[in-house]
């Protein structure tokens, strides 16, 4: 192979030798340096995310892909589209390690945090894998160490039923998705994302068989984004997982599974994008209607919020199934906005969870009267989940509409706003009992620390900015879609 | 370049909503008094714009523009025209009013009064956005003061039902709207959202016929158009008093002038093509709701069905498409403001004071309150059209509009002003003169100045109306032969 080593490869993958380079250093650190349980509490969450700030800035500086190149014998495409979903999905385990150290039993852990950045690792591989295998491995180091994040409370039952749950769920889409796999590899003889196009187009692979390989693979991707009927394992893990895992989950695990769904149909089935936009429209439906349904009668905001992740992943196939640029664009926009959204939402659901004893959505009654910030900061995440300018949710779901418009699927819009009204409701009832219901006891003082403020400020004015300030936010949205579509 | 004095209309009430939010939550005179102070800003600023519009050269003026998402071509374009700049004035009333009859709010005015900013600024925001991207954002920009306002400050028994059902009413009315709105700005072609520029974009007929409903339904049902009013009369008995003076005063021309201004402006022929049907509805809007409003026995609900019977009104005069009906229309739309602020207003006085609303058990109020009672027969007056109040002005050019166009409907929705005359006596009977029940002579009071003010100044502007039609239709004129040139020129 000649040109074994150019800069461009090494430059590819900046984030992930440094996400590594952190992992290791925080476990020396964890058994060395910070032996006190208090020490580790203070500083773990803060050497995270401080580390991965760094590495975000170096590859900002450093590692910015200028143009598209295939890297690493094709296992790796090195461009704007991985760059800007790496920047997602490290955000918010930026967020989530701040978040953390306000969560008990996470917070001294150093082996946690580990696991959140080598997961971060596997995701920042997914967005950029431009070869099955890759591809296939990228979602395994993703998702192992969510598993384990997810069971972390060992002593708590419905956390470990929520690991177990969610390994087996998992386990079974993945091996559903490796068959699609290997359908692939043995009708086309290559695994490389990009060849695939021209094997399909020298005819292959049969129509019905091409069908039955997007089904396949499509399991997998749908676990990944919890989209119905995918979505069995999402409302008992987010319960059962620790919060801030469960915000981890919702956000930067279901942005990745975007990243995969977007680039593998476009680039290797883009021929066939007739059929799988009429599928991916059915998924898209079946996930707004079963999640903004059952959210209505949910008790638990964590289980709330889960079936409203469910909608949002409906939402987002909006933009999937138009398979246009603005497409593409619409769901980009529209991850940056759930992003800080739901951490948002988790992270007070934490807060509130840790002082009242308890996640129902009653425990939130009179945050208003108590303290004012905080009914503020899950106003603006509610209204952003709904889709209520100035918060980002509004121009996210304008997006995904105005995609669907623009390729004349109406039908689907009409379904979408329907349930955007559904959705607002549910919302706007965890408004009512914030501001209306009289408070209720709290059972511990529980200080908010100042990482868990940063991180909240961060995405009260994230909502914010994403929302009313658009050109940083869609030019990057823009840079990826083009980067996606451009091959 | 101009000093931008639109934008400092609409962002006066946002930077002043958030000052309330950063303000101890104790200082609740200076909340007061904060929240008083913009509402003047608010007020004069609006009267400058009034006396400032150049009738001479007309169109839209005070145009502001600069660009905010050039990728799909969203700007942030503002500009008043003779339609828009009365509504400017009339939310500049209503939100002073509004601030002054809630002076005695004491849970939690802090957020009160900041809410009900954000609302002043989504209403001011959509009169002055000339760009339907920008629009969009500050109608929707309404949803949550609305909603938590009604629901933490409204009428404990039916506020939860009431403020969900107008939230979410509205809510499906803006997106079936923004769905044609997207409609429009892929099918022009053009790739902006600047309504100047979709003026001229010259839509096919199939299309506007098509994407007239949904536009203009959208949006009719903020204005309380029949089947889609329920949620008025709910929503408003269940809203706090100023929120009632705003939501039926200001937010139902909302829905009116986003109907008149996206739907009828960029689709006119598709508005010829549906002008029967909405003629239709809004006759039964303007019987339908004058009926029952004879038939309430709360004192709110009479005022509450009164406004659906009265922008149906409004909806005909924009039906007829002529010179009369229109010019009828925007002058009813600011009549109708001041007139339905002032009802609620004076419910609510009496409200506080007698802690009922049933029209059963109210009367003789007249010696207890004297400016209320005189407040509500000029609101009344008003209400059936005598001449020499601001009804009689705007309702007769809708008639004479709806004549030209259709005589039946003209008939039928005279036969409604007398309905509304009768139900108007009848309250004013019950409720002011006759017997006052024992309990009410020892407990009520007369309202306090800052009512009175509030009284006199809406009444005011009602009666001077009345006697100088010329005050608005000199801007009016002009901003409807724009709208008729969008039709062709046609008279």
């Amino acid at each position: 192979m000649k040109n074994a080593f150019t800069p461009e490869m090494w430059l590819s993958v900046v984030p992930e030798i440094g996400l590594l380079i952190l992992a290791v250093l925080l476990l020396i650190l964890d058994m060395i340096w910070l032996k006190k349980a208090a020490e580790r509490a203070k500083w773990l969450g803060w050497i995270t995310s401080v580390g991965v700030l760094l590495i975000m800035g170096g590859a900002m500086l450093w590692a910015f892909p200028h143009q598209n190149s295939l890297e690493w014998g094709g296992m790796l495409r090195f461009d704007a589209a991985g760059f800007i979903f790496r920047m997602i999905f490290m955000s918010g385990a930026v967020l989530t390690s701040l978040f953390a150290s306000q969560f008990e039993i996470l917070k001294n852990r150093g082996e946690f945090y580990v696991l959140l950045l080598v997961s971060t690792l596997g995701m920042n591989l997914m967005a950029s894998a431009a070869d099955l295998i890759l591809l296939f491995l990228a979602i395994e180091t993703t998702s192992i160490p969510l598993y384990v994040m997810a069971g972390f409370l060992t002593r708590d039952e419905r956390s470990v039923e929520a690991g177990i749950k969610y390994f087996l769920f998992g386990a079974v889409t993945s091996a559903v998705m490796l068959y699609g796999f290997s359908l692939i590899y043995g009708f086309t003889g290559t695994t490389q994302l990009y060849e695939l196009r021209a094997a399909f187009q020298a005819g292959n692979l049969p129509p019905a068989l091409a069908a039955l390989v997007v089904l396949l693979v499509l399991v997998g991707f749908g676990f990944k984004i919890s989209a119905a009927p995918f979505h069995f394992w999402a409302p008992d893990v987010y319960q059962g997982a620790p919060t801030p895992v469960a915000g981890f989950l919702s956000t930067a695990s279901k942005a990745a599974g975007f990243a995969v769904v977007l680039r593998f149909l476009q680039v290797a089935f883009s021929d066939q994008s007739g059929w799988w936009s009429i599928l991916i429209a059915l998924l898209s439906v079946a996930s707004m209607i079963i999640g903004n349904y059952l959210a209505l009668a949910q008790r638990s905001t964590k289980r709330l919020l889960a079936y409203s992740s469910i909608a949002q992943a409906g939402y987002m196939l909006i933009g999937v199934a138009a398979g246009s640029e603005l497409g593409t664009t619409a769901v980009v926009y529209y991850l940056m906005a759930y992003l800080v959204t739901n951490l948002a939402a988790f992270g007070i659901v934490n807060l509130v969870e840790n002082r009242v004893g308890t996640d129902e959505i009653n425990a939130m009654a009179g945050l208003n009267r108590k303290s004012a910030g905080l009914a503020l900061a899950m106003l603006a995440a509610m209204l952003s989940l709904g889709g209520i300018p100035p918060f980002a949710g509004f121009f996210a779901k304008l997006l995904v509409f105005a995609a669907a418009v623009e390729r004349g699927m109406i039908w689907l819009v009409l379904v979408g706003i329907l349930n955007a009204v559904v959705g607002l409701y549910y919302y706007l009832n965890v408004l009512k009992v914030i501001y209306l219901y009289p408070p209720v006891e709290e059972k511990e003082i529980v200080a908010a620390r100042p990482a868990w403020r940063i991180a909240l400020l961060v995405c009260v004015a994230g909502i914010l900015l994403i929302g009313f300030w658009l050109v940083p936010w869609y030019s990057l949205a823009q840079a990826a879609t083009n980067a996606i579509w451009i091959y | 370049m101009q000093f931008p004095i639109l934008t400092t209309l609409i962002f006066t009430p946002i930077i002043t909503g958030i000052i309330l939010l950063l303000m101890p939550a104790e200082q609740k005179e200076w909340i007061r008094r904060v929240a008083l102070a913009a509402a003047s800003v608010i007020l004069l600023l609006s009267l400058f714009l009034y006396f400032s519009y150049d009738v001479g050269r007309g169109g839209y003026q005070f145009v502001e523009s600069a660009a905010w998402l050039p990728q799909l071509g969203i700007g942030y374009h503002l500009g008043v025209d003779g339609i828009s700049l009365p509504l400017v004035l009339l939310a500049g009333l209503v939100i002073f009013s509004g601030v002054l009859v809630s002076w005695n709010v004491e849970d939690r005015p802090r957020e009160f009064f900041s809410f009900l900013m954000f609302l002043g600024a989504s209403v001011l925001g959509v009169f002055c956005a000339l760009d339907l991207f920008l629009l969009f954002f500050f109608f929707e920009l309404a949803v949550f003061p609305k909603y938590l306002m009604i629901v933490v400050w409204g009428y404990p028994k039916t506020r939860e039902y009431g403020g969900m059902k107008l939230t979410l009413y509205l809510f499906i009315g803006s997106v079936i709207a923004l769905v044609g709105t997207l409609a429009i700005y892929f099918g022009s072609g053009l790739r902006t959202f600047d309504l100047l520029a979709l003026e001229q974009a010259g839509f096919p007929l199939e299309f506007q016929r098509l994407w007239f409903p949904f536009v203009f339904l959208g949006f009719a049902i903020l204005g309380g158009i029949f089947p889609f009013h329920s949620w008025a009369p709910d929503g408003h008995v269940a809203a706090p008093t100023a929120i009632s003076m705003l939501l039926a005063g200001v937010e139902m021309k909302v829905g009116a002038f986003a109907a008149l201004r996206v739907a009828i402006q960029l689709l006119p022929e598709g508005a010829q093509y549906w002008a029967p049907a909405v003629l239709f509805l809004a006759t039964i809007n303007v019987v339908y709701g004058a009926f029952i409003a004879m038939v309430q026995t709360d004192f709110k609900y009479v005022i509450g069905f009164s406004s659906v019977s009265h922008m149906g009104l409004v909806l005909i005069g924009f039906a007829t498409l002529n010179r009369d009906g229109l010019i009828g229309a925007s002058m009813q739309m600011f009549s109708h403001g001041v007139m339905t602020a002032l009802f609620f207003a004076v419910v609510g006085m009496v409200y506080d004071r007698a802690h009922t609303r049933e029209i059963g058990s109210l009367g003789g109020l007249v010696q207890k309150m004297p400016w209320a009672a005189v407040g509500f027969i000029i609101g009344g007056l008003v209400s059936m059209g005598m001449p020499g109040f601001s009804g009689f002005v705007s309702e007769f050019p809708v008639f004479m509009g709806a004549w030209q166009k259709a005589p039946l409907v003209a008939v039928v929705a005279i036969l409604g002003i007398l309905i509304t005359a009768a139900y108007i006596f009848l309250v004013v009977r019950r409720v002011f003169f006759g017997e006052i029940p024992a309990e009410l002579d020892k407990s009520v009071g007369d309202v306090s100045r800052k009512d009175k003010l509030v009284i006199a100044l809406l009444s005011l502007v009602m009666i001077l109306l009345g006697w100088f039609p010329s005050l608005l239709t000199r801007l009016i004129e002009p901003g409807v032969q724009s709208i008729l040139a969008l039709m062709g020129g046609g008279r």
